[in-house]
């Protein structure tokens, strides 16, 4: 049902298996992410959403299956994960080959974030959420096709949490990277995502459009009902 | 052991769905398999092979040079002439003996030293006081060389056990404490301060919290310290000693009895591994909780 697809996958999961001892943690998952589309991917601690991601970073194998994903492809994690030792913009342009890795092009994506007057601060001296948007905009210097953010906003204040979600809709709207969304929070699916799927016990359990105009917003009749339906199909009911 | 990792570019598993081809399916336009680094696990005789490479490669030289007369026998020993002086000084010699009075030099010195640098290490990385008081009068301490003491010693403690152990024990005092007030200073102070919320203070702070989460660094102290309480017991032993590996090579020295003097330098050469051995034992039961955190 989702296989089918208007232009170039970005990303293609087929048939994927991933078992660690006896256990199932992915069965038989299939899933396709479409160029410049903003996916979603909800579960619950344990359905596998983390080891799915660890699969598509190349982290780890499947066990059996089929998985492709393109040539240039970032992550931004739950954590910054900077290194303390290099100044922010070059913590940007790591790896970069040599004649990428310029000062100009890391304080440009710096500005995207709002950061260019921090390109020579040490990470350290960062807050939370200026660090992450440092994460951020190392991802986004490599254009990449495919972005993948693992909860990237779990671990930020709640206000910074708002800010961060809006300048990533506001990112990806703008640089069209395939982005797949590993998160456990319902609102922040609905706000950014252009289809959510629910992973539960290793399968895709829901998949589903979100076709609210943008930008979003939290609250009104029809994102309330998507988010008590995904809520609900992750075993949480809501009162009426 | 994870510590090379492999790098696969996974084949495709055979999908199971009728009619599909065998052998990997075609990868969509555009888009690659994700290479994966997996650890690859290797068994416990190829890890015991790879550590035996080399001291079997510099004994097959040894070997060589020696037994095809490129080297003279009065300069290095041949591996058969070594082996001829090993039995000799067993059977008729204490070598046993000998080699029993050495190790238990160096422990006593080892513990002696590396406690009391412990102790040291510990106070200067609490507290300022202790740092402020100590520290830089232990950074000059430790750029003495111990074996120009030897002589100093000998004046204070006479030419007894006292003046052996003691060396042994200033030579393994500064990396202990170097390592020990280093790791106390880098201690999370977040955990101390939640610790301290908690009611934890003093010496049950230490002993619970700052010292388990010092022992990385502890242990690496303790690795050196044993390193070099063998070195210091070869200065040590050259003190009129009349019984351990140091007489014998003062013996040996005198009398030009090169596969002796080779007998004694493995002996001291397997001193040394073992107490790495036993400090790496202990590394590896004392700390449970590190298990996850090394890159390997």
């Amino acid at each position: 049902m989702t296989d089918i697809m208007l232009g170039a996958p970005a990303v293609v999961v087929r048939d994927v298996t991933k078992t660690f001892g006896e256990r199932d943690v992915l069965s038989d998952l299939d899933l396709t992410v479409g160029r410049g589309e903003f996916v979603a991917l909800l579960g619950a601690s344990g359905s596998g959403k983390t080891t799915l991601l660890r699969i598509l970073l190349g982290l780890e194998g499947p066990s059996r299956g089929d998985v492709f994903v393109p040539e240039v492809r970032t992550t931004v994690f739950q954590e910054p994960r900077l290194v303390a030792s290099m100044k922010v913009w070059r913590n940007v342009v790591i790896g970069q080959p040599r004649q990428l890795a310029t000062r100009a092009r890391a304080v440009t994506a710096l500005r995207e974030v709002g950061l260019e007057g921090h390109a020579d601060a040490w990470p350290g001296t960062l807050s939370g959420g200026e660090a992450q948007r440092v994460a951020l905009a190392r991802a986004l210097v490599r254009e990449p096709q495919l972005l993948l953010l693992d909860e990237p906003f779990a671990a930020l204040d709640a206000l910074t949490r708002l800010k961060m979600q809006a300048l990533v809709a506001d990112l990806c709207a703008r640089h069209k990277p395939g982005v797949l969304l590993v998160t456990h929070d319902v609102e922040e699916a609905v706000l950014l995502a252009d289809r959510v799927f629910v992973l539960k016990e290793g399968r895709i359990s829901l998949n589903l459009e979100v076709n609210l105009p943008r930008p979003r917003r939290v609250g009104g009749d029809e994102f309330d009902a998507l988010r008590d339906r995904f809520l609900s199909e992750l075993g949480v009911q809501q009162p009426h | 052991m994870t510590d090379v990792t492999e790098r696969v570019n996974r084949a495709a598993t055979v999908g199971g769905h009728p009619g599909d081809a065998p052998g990997p399916a075609p990868a969509p336009e555009g888009l690659v398999r994700p290479v994966v680094e997996v650890p690859r696990r290797r068994g416990r005789a190829v890890t015991l092979a790879l550590r035996a490479i080399l001291p079997v490669a510099i004994f097959l030289l040894w070997w060589g040079l020696t037994g095809t007369g490129a080297i003279s026998g009065t300069q290095l020993a041949s591996p058969a002439a070594t082996w001829d002086a090993f039995t000799d000084l067993l059977l008729h010699q204490d070598l046993v003996g000998d080699v029993g009075i050495s190790a238990a030099r160096a422990a006593m010195g080892l513990l002696i030293g590396a406690g009391l640098g412990l102790i040291l290490g510990v106070i200067v990385g609490l507290f300022r006081l202790g740092e402020e008081l100590f520290d830089s009068s232990l950074q000059m301490f430790r750029t003495l060389p111990f074996p120009a003491l030897i002589f100093l010693f000998i004046i204070w403690f006479g030419i007894g056990e006292t003046a052996k152990v003691l060396l042994i024990a200033l030579a393994c005092l500064t990396p202990m404490y170097l390592n020990a007030s280093n790791g106390v200073r880098n201690v999370d102070r977040r955990v101390v301060e939640a610790a301290r919320t908690f009611g934890l203070r003093g010496w049950g702070l230490v002993r619970k919290v700052i010292l388990p989460l010092a022992l990385p660094s502890i242990l690496n102290g303790l690795r050196f310290a044993a390193g070099i309480s063998i070195v210091a017991l070869v200065f040590a032993e050259t003190i009129a000693a009349n019984l351990g590996i140091g007489y014998l090579v003062t013996q040996a020295s005198s009398l030009q009895q090169v596969p002796t003097l080779m007998v004694c330098i493995i002996i001291y050469a397997l001193l040394g591994i073992t107490a790495d051995v036993l400090v790496r034992i202990i590394e590896r039961f004392s700390m449970p909780w590190r298990g996850h955190l090394a890159v390997r």
